[in-house]
């Protein structure tokens, strides 16, 4: 195993004036399922943007295997980055035309249909996914966690070594939500697939990455394991709300309460009286 | 094979037979009557009036027909393609806006009668280079490709022309009014060999530099982002077709005239039939302009004969009602789960 698999060195990018990242530093290690949190306007599409290239760097550089992936051609990148992104693509394509796009990096110059091969390996990842039997059907006829697996389906299709994903939770329900997960989980542990995605809800993210990146205010907060990145000061410090954490009792991992004003005040009272 | 290539390869037939026999009719119909079984003996012959009529009348015309129909239909499958928006069509970019005002300067300033005939053509060229260059030059400012802005600044340079070629209308004499008009309406009537054969050869050139972009034209209809994941160079692949169209476009326009709502309806037919994958979108595009112009140009030259309409009417009018026709009838079958 290499060391700095993927590292982000100092890497700074963002919207014009008004928002960049101060100079992130992030190192991962081949084979990780990592994960970025933190709360809305902290940065983490920023330095999500910046590693999948739509946002240039500004200063400092990724280097994927010593590689800068800035100055790696697009279609070298594409063979070895997949990219998920938050809102799947609704349009008026087939599933299978769809998913079969992840193969257009590995198309040669006046090679303008799929080879067999191709198809066998969307076929393949289709199938994993569970969206083999919409492949006739038109993306927009999907509900939206299909829709995502679709999505999900083309990126695997592109037989990346790298899987960046977006939130490819968000907005869907629970038996969607851990369906997805195990699977990228599954293919992380099975195929050495180095996986980063941004995700929202702390408690999956514990659940599921082996290595966390908080972000706030542009910059890393804390990384590392689950355990020494959730801790309720950590979260307290960075979202500004009040959590108590305790381990899940099956995997040991840290789960994440909420704890309502109302139920706050009236523990804080319950303590100023048994002074 | 997939069962969709043959699908795409049985319509591709059935399109360059419905062209065949456009063209077929095309020949016969017309002020001289030539019947199907003549056009072999007349064309052995190598003389006569009829001959004359064949070879130096129709098949120009149905050789310009078949070029400019299939290139300003491509332009639109190509521009509502880069552009992700299905009203886009060749003229909308004010391609057509800036070859007409240049038209109506060169007539109103009385410049056509010093060159001969190919001045009108060149100016009308000119016109729309200019036009192309002011929208590349905006939209492409900075190293940016931002095609909403670039659809915008088109829009608006289309509106500027149009009103400037309207001042020139309004200070003019009637007869150079006559001829601005006349030229605004289109016609297939090119009577130079040389300028036939440039549309024919731009156009088919067209054709095969887009068909080498028919996959990542396919990735861009999920957006730049995402086609810039897949390994598609997105930029590059916009700034290449947006030439490309507007090229095609500015030449049909300068030789032919503005020839409105083939560039917007027929993509859509073809999409409505046969999906949006631009392996086939481009050329059954390209085949069906060119069939639905020669068919429009054997009306237009009949309906009234003598005397002959302006091909624009015809298009526009067929075009709008046989797509409603078609688009209701889609809708339908596609609701009821067809």
């Amino acid at each position: 195993m290499v060391a700095d698999y993927l590292k982000i060195d100092k890497l700074c990018c963002g919207y014009g004036r008004s928002f960049n990242l101060k100079d992130v530093s992030v190192s991962l290690k081949q084979g990780v399922f990592a994960g970025i949190i933190g709360p809305n306007g902290s940065g983490k599409t920023t330095l999500f943007k910046g590693i999948s290239g739509v946002l240039k760097a500004k200063s400092g550089k990724i280097l994927l295997q010593n590689v800068d992936l800035g100055k790696l051609k697009l279609g070298e990148k594409a063979r070895r980055v997949a990219v998920v992104s938050q809102f799947p693509d609704a349009a008026d394509i087939t599933v299978e035309d769809y998913v079969l796009l992840g193969r257009l990096p590995y198309r040669q110059s006046f090679q303008f249909f799929e080879s067999a091969r191709d198809r066998v390996i969307a076929r393949k990842y289709m199938q994993l996914t569970g969206v083999f039997r919409h492949a006739k059907k038109l993306m927009s006829q999907l509900s939206g966690g299909e829709q995502q697996l679709a999505a999900i389906a083309q990126a695997l299709t592109q037989e990346p070594e790298l899987l960046l994903m977006d939130e490819p939770t968000s907005h869907l329900d629970i038996t969607h939500q851990v369906q997805i997960l195990n699977l990228i989980q599954r293919l992380n542990r099975e195929t050495n697939l180095t996986v980063l995605m941004i995700i929202h809800d702390l408690n999956l993210a514990a659940e599921y990455c082996d290595f966390l990146i908080m972000m706030n205010n542009g910059d890393v907060h804390t990384m590392g394991a689950p355990l020494d990145v959730l801790n309720y000061k950590n979260i307290e410090d960075v979202y500004n709300t009040v959590v108590v954490t305790q381990n899940n009792p099956l995997s040991g991992k840290p789960a994440i309460f909420l704890v309502s004003e109302k139920v706050l005040k009236e523990v804080q009272e319950r303590y100023k009286r048994s002074e | 094979m997939q069962s969709r290539t043959i699908f795409w390869m049985i319509f591709t037939l059935v399109i360059l037979l419905l062209v065949l026999a456009a063209a077929l009719l095309s020949l016969t119909t017309g002020e001289a009557s030539i019947s199907l079984a003549d056009i072999i003996p007349v064309l052995k012959e190598k003389e006569g009036m009829e001959y004359f009529i064949l070879t130096e009348i129709r098949m120009p015309r149905i050789i310009l027909a078949f070029a400019v129909g299939g290139a300003l239909s491509l332009s639109g499958a190509i521009l509502q393609g880069i552009f992700r928006n299905p009203l886009v069509e060749p003229y909308t970019l004010g391609i057509s806006g800036g070859a007409a005002f240049g038209v109506a300067l060169t007539i109103v300033t009385g410049m056509h009668f010093t060159i001969g005939m190919f001045m009108l053509p060149l100016s009308g060229f000119f016109g729309a280079m200019a036009t192309i260059l002011l929208v590349s030059l905006l939209g492409f400012l900075r190293g940016g490709t931002d095609i909403h802005k670039m659809l915008l600044i088109g829009v608006m340079i289309s509106f500027v022309a149009s009103s400037s070629m309207m001042f020139l209308m309004s200070v003019t004499t009637a007869e150079n009014l006559h001829g601005i008009i006349f030229w605004i309406m289109g016609s297939l009537d090119e009577p130079n060999r040389l300028l036939i054969r440039i549309t024919l050869f731009s156009s088919l050139a067209g054709l095969a530099i887009s068909y080498l972009f028919a996959r990542p034209l396919n990735a861009l209809l999920l957006g730049e982002d995402k086609a810039g994941h897949l390994g598609i160079n997105s930029r590059h692949t916009i700034r290449i077709l947006f030439l490309v169209a507007s090229l095609l476009t500015g030449i049909c326009v300068s030789v032919a005239g503005v020839i409105g709502f083939v560039g917007l309806v027929i993509p859509h037919l073809i999409r409505l039939i046969a999906g949006s994958d631009y392996r086939f979108l481009l050329i059954g595009s390209f085949l069906g302009g060119s069939f639905f112009l020669i068919l429009s140009d054997v009306i237009a030259r009949t309906i009234i004969s003598p005397n002959e309409l302006p091909i624009g009417v015809i298009t526009g009018m067929a075009g709008g009602v046989l797509f409603i026709i078609v688009l209701n009838k889609f809708r339908n079958r596609k609701q009821h789960g067809g």
